[in-house]
């Protein structure tokens, strides 16, 4: 069952157009992220899922209850939607006991218990009830203010970059803590974040925002491993974007032969594939193999436990016309079998290549 | 589309049609969404206050423009425009150098004794200021003139622009000079390029504040023989009730608080000044003095106190040594005592509610009507109360008869002449509370008038208490519109000076000033305590 289903949402600032036909279902239960670059449009959407803002037209509605369609309009207040800011927004002249209870009625006691509850369901100290917003720290700020979310026991949760101001090792770690917690109080969640990896590792479903339209809704790693078009897929995370010649399920490209989804049209496309899903090899045996592609390394870029290659290809592919001559391509490798530069390598695939679906644009291949 | 279609698809061809037309259906205005009944009652109170404009241009109308010009273009309103001017351009920059200095000494620096010194650059409010030039023409009884009139009004008037900007330099994101630090500025640079912008608010309010009193004054200038327009007006009424000379007076005077309105607005700006980023602000760093700087910087406060507390406390002390017990009519000062505690609590209570619309729009959705209406409150309260006085008289014996001469004339008149001190600490206030924590308040479930309370006026308390306790203290000092306006037999302990001094019984008038001086200790004390006090600490 849908939660919360969005309906051709129209928005304009001015003359700008800040959503552009939004629409979204969000099942009950699930964790939603809304990744975008910044002025995407995925915080304006978030605010008016809060109320906070109003659509131009379109509808929203949440378990079947319409808030915002042309004749209604349910008030911030009164739709039960928590919502944690980038900054947490605490309230700077209340205690954390005093924030957490802002949202919660009754007496002093039920409260208390409450308080207490939540602030152990975030993980904080008991004992920090009394302190005040800024003798906490930046994490400790934000399970204040996600207690705080939590307290009012919201239908849907909204979360606006509650992570991208704690420091690295902290982010993960309040992301998995979060995730956890949401999903233990079977809270349905809607993050929007600009971080892919984030949304990547938090959502079950992932909605990819550009110039105020969703351009693709999906799960993380179906929307990760085929995505629509080259945008998306760059945004996501590195790729290897290369024109290609579909004949009967393989694309013949710099790469060579390469496996894709059987469905797709022969005749000219872009192929995507991730760098994980190329290897290499430097063992002589492997040089002599038919399939893939030789190419030497040029650039060794030491990450740690991953290394980057440049790896430039030797033999142009007949798909591309010889047009470029040389096709660099970066790879991933671990950094312990890392070849150094200069090595002439074996490149083969993983898995099929993606057809991106979008018509083919820049590299756009011109057969005479 | 002409295949028979299943329900889903139904549903997608109703929405193509209405993404065809996204704009079919008109939404409501947005004005309903902050409020409708918050604009309401900012325009009930702008309309209130445009009462006593109204009566100047519905006079000046039926003056006609022939009268107009013979009462206008004369030598002696060029002398009085002159005179006015000078006091306003050589006050308000003096006023603004002082507050300032004095501000930046006390907040951030580790100056000897800085409580005590801000104590007592708040304290001077305390006295009114017409006490201020009775006590300095008691000591040097020949001052007169566009000297004297500069003196006092500083003297009576920095603590307006001091408040304000030792309360923002407190909640000043420390982060932010640690930034410009460290983009290589010196702290002098720091100060002139980060700091004082930042204090534009607060100093352009001050300003405005300072030179509406300026403009609006009477019993100062008066008792020191310097004429500006207002004097002028008092006499021309006092001497003839000659309405139109008088209104025309007024009616320039109303154009220079308009200019002075639309200098302040356009030096306001756009720029967000509420805080933004995580959590609270860290403490202040405080910048150390070495000993010579210590000493040199002890001068300032010293010598404002001198002057500011010291000659009105000497003067006064003189006069009740001299006077003796004599002067202490219990049967007369007790009861102007009551009617003034009163009448300024009630006063205070009334204008500082009815800021708190106008204030609060001002900042959350500064638009032009909102501005308009904003100015609606400055216009009156610029013109001097004798205007407003003057204007609710004929107004209640035309259309309101039963409250003519009754308590609640006085009232009104008060909150038509000081809402703008109470607007202004609130405004600033207001600023403070980002709307960011009113939305939070309202998906945790509470109504926008709900949040409003409890966030938003909860972090503006301070500016709301001391627009407050600046009203209560204005009421306490009020003169004129008192004079006229209160049913007979009031006598509040303004007037009661008033009495005296006119009768040149310098000495029975002092009891009255001590205190009017007494009374306004705790509020001023109170003032200097909200000030302090930053949310939450």
């Amino acid at each position: 069952m849908n939660a919360l289903e969005l309906n051709s949402i129209y928005k304009t600032f001015g003359a700008l157009p800040a959503l552009d036909n939004v629409s979204l279902s969000v099942p009950a239960g699930s964790r939603t992220a809304i990744v975008g670059p910044s002025g995407s449009g995925k915080t304006t959407l978030l605010r008016m899922i809060a109320g906070f803002e109003f659509p131009d037209s379109g509808s929203i509605s949440l378990n079947g209850q319409t808030l915002v369609d042309g004749s209604t309009e349910v008030p911030a207040h009164q739709r039960m939607i928590g919502y944690v800011p980038q900054d947490g927004a605490l309230f700077p002249h209340m205690t954390v006991a005093g924030n957490i209870a802002f949202g919660l009625s009754g007496d002093a006691a039920l409260k208390q218990e409450r308080v207490a509850e939540l602030m152990d369901m975030v993980s904080l100290d008991s004992r920090m009830s009394q302190r005040w917003p800024h003798e906490l720290s930046g994490g400790q700020q934000q399970r204040v203010a996600l207690a705080r979310a939590l307290a009012q026991r919201p239908r849907l949760m909204l979360l606006d970059e509650p992570f991208s101001a704690l420091d690295t090792g902290l982010r993960a770690s309040m992301r998995k803590m979060v995730a956890k917690l949401l999903s233990d109080t079977g809270v349905t969640t809607i993050l929007v974040t600009h971080d892919q990896s984030e949304a990547l590792s938090f959502a079950d479903q992932l909605a990819v925002m550009r110039q105020g339209r969703l351009v693709q809704t999906g799960q993380p790693m179906d929307l990760y491993l085929h995505p629509h078009d080259e945008e998306t897929a760059l945004f996501l995370g590195d790729a290897v974007v290369m024109p290609a010649q579909i004949e009967n399920g393989y694309a013949i490209c710099d790469l060579g032969r390469v496996q894709v989804s059987s469905t797709s049209p022969n005749g000219a496309a872009q192929i995507m594939l991730r760098p994980e899903q190329l290897e290499i090899s430097s063992q002589p045996a492997d040089l002599e193999q038919v399939d893939g592609c030789i190419g030497v390394v040029t650039d060794r870029d030491f990450g740690g436990n991953t290394c980057t290659l440049t790896v430039d290809l030797k033999a142009p592919s007949p798909a591309t016309n010889g047009q470029s001559a040389s096709r660099s391509l970066l790879v991933r490798s671990s950094g312990v079998h890392a070849p150094a530069a200069g090595s002439l390598v074996h490149i083969s695939t993983l898995g099929s290549a993606h057809v991106l679906t979008q018509p083919v644009r820049r590299q756009a291949v011109t057969t005479p | 589309m002409s295949k028979p279609v299943a329900l889903p698809e139904a549903s997608k061809v109703a929405q193509l049609t209405t993404l065809a037309h996204p704009r079919q259906h008109p939404r409501r205005a947005s004005g309903r969404r902050s409020g409708s009944w918050v604009v309401a009652i900012s325009i009930l109170v702008s309309l209130l206050a445009l009462l006593p404009l109204a009566f100047v241009i519905g006079i000046s109308i039926k003056t006609g423009w022939a009268t107009i010009a013979e009462l206008v273009f004369r030598p002696r309103v060029a002398e009085l425009l002159i005179n006015t001017v000078l006091l306003v351009v050589i006050t308000i920059p003096l006023c603004i150098a002082l507050g300032v200095a004095l501000a930046w000494l006390t907040e951030r620096t580790d100056l000897p004794g800085r409580r005590l010194w801000s104590v007592l650059a708040t304290a001077p409010i305390a006295v009114p200021a017409f006490v201020h030039s009775y006590a300095w023409v008691s000591l040097v009884p020949p001052i007169h003139g566009l000297f004297a009139g500069v003196l006092v009004s500083v003297i009576a008037y920095f603590p307006f622009l001091y408040l304000p900007i030792a309360a923002t330099l407190r909640r000043l994101d420390p982060a932010i000079e640690d930034v410009s630090e460290s983009l290589g500025l010196k702290p002098w640079a720091v100060f002139f390029r980060v700091v004082l912008p930042q204090l534009r608010l607060a100093i352009c309010g001050g300003s405005l504040l300072v030179g509406l009193h300026l403009l609006a004054e009477y019993g100062l200038y008066a008792m020191i023989r310097f004429d500006t327009f207002t004097t002028a007006i008092f006499d021309q009424f006092q001497s003839s009730f000659n309405g139109p000379a008088a209104n025309m007076l007024a009616g320039v005077l109303a154009l220079c608080c308009l200019l002075m309105l639309t200098a302040e607005s356009a030096s306001r700006g756009h720029a967000r000044y509420a805080r933004v980023g995580s959590g609270s602000a860290r403490l202040q760093r405080t910048q150390r003095l070495t000993r010579n700087t210590k000493a040199a910087a002890l001068l300032l406060p010293i010598i404002t106190s001198v002057l500011a507390l010291g000659v009105p406390l000497i003067t006064l002390a003189q006069w009740l040594i001299a006077g003796g017990a004599d002067v202490w009519r219990m049967a007369e000062i007790l009861p102007a005592l009551k009617q003034t505690l009163v009448l300024a609590s009630v006063g205070a209570l009334i204008t500082t509610c009815a800021a708190v619309p106008v204030a609060w729009l001002s900042i959350r959705s500064p638009g032009r009507l909102h501005r308009i209406l904003e100015s609606c409150n400055y216009i009156t309260s610029s013109l001097p109360g004798i205007v407003v006085a003057l204007a609710l008289v004929t107004v209640t014996i035309s259309f309101a008869r039963p409250i003519y001469q009754t308590t609640i004339t006085v009232l009104l008149a008060y909150l038509l002449m000081f809402l703008p001190r109470a607007l202004v600490s609130l405004r600033a206030g207001i600023a403070q509370a980002p709307v960011e924590l009113e939305n939070i308040a309202r998906s945790l479930g509470r109504s926008p008038s709900q949040a409003l309370w409890l966030i938003t006026m909860r972090l503006a308390a301070p500016g709301a208490a001391a627009g407050a306790a600046l009203v209560f203290l204005a009421i306490t000092n009020e003169l004129t519109a008192t004079l006229l306006l209160s049913p007979s037999g009031t006598r509040t302990l303004a007037t009661g000076f008033w009495a005296m001094t006119s009768e040149i019984d310098y000495a029975a008038a002092a009891p009255y000033a001590l205190i009017m001086i007494l009374l306004s200790l705790p509020l001023t004390a109170l003032l200097y305590h909200q000030s302090k006090r930053t949310a939450g600490r």
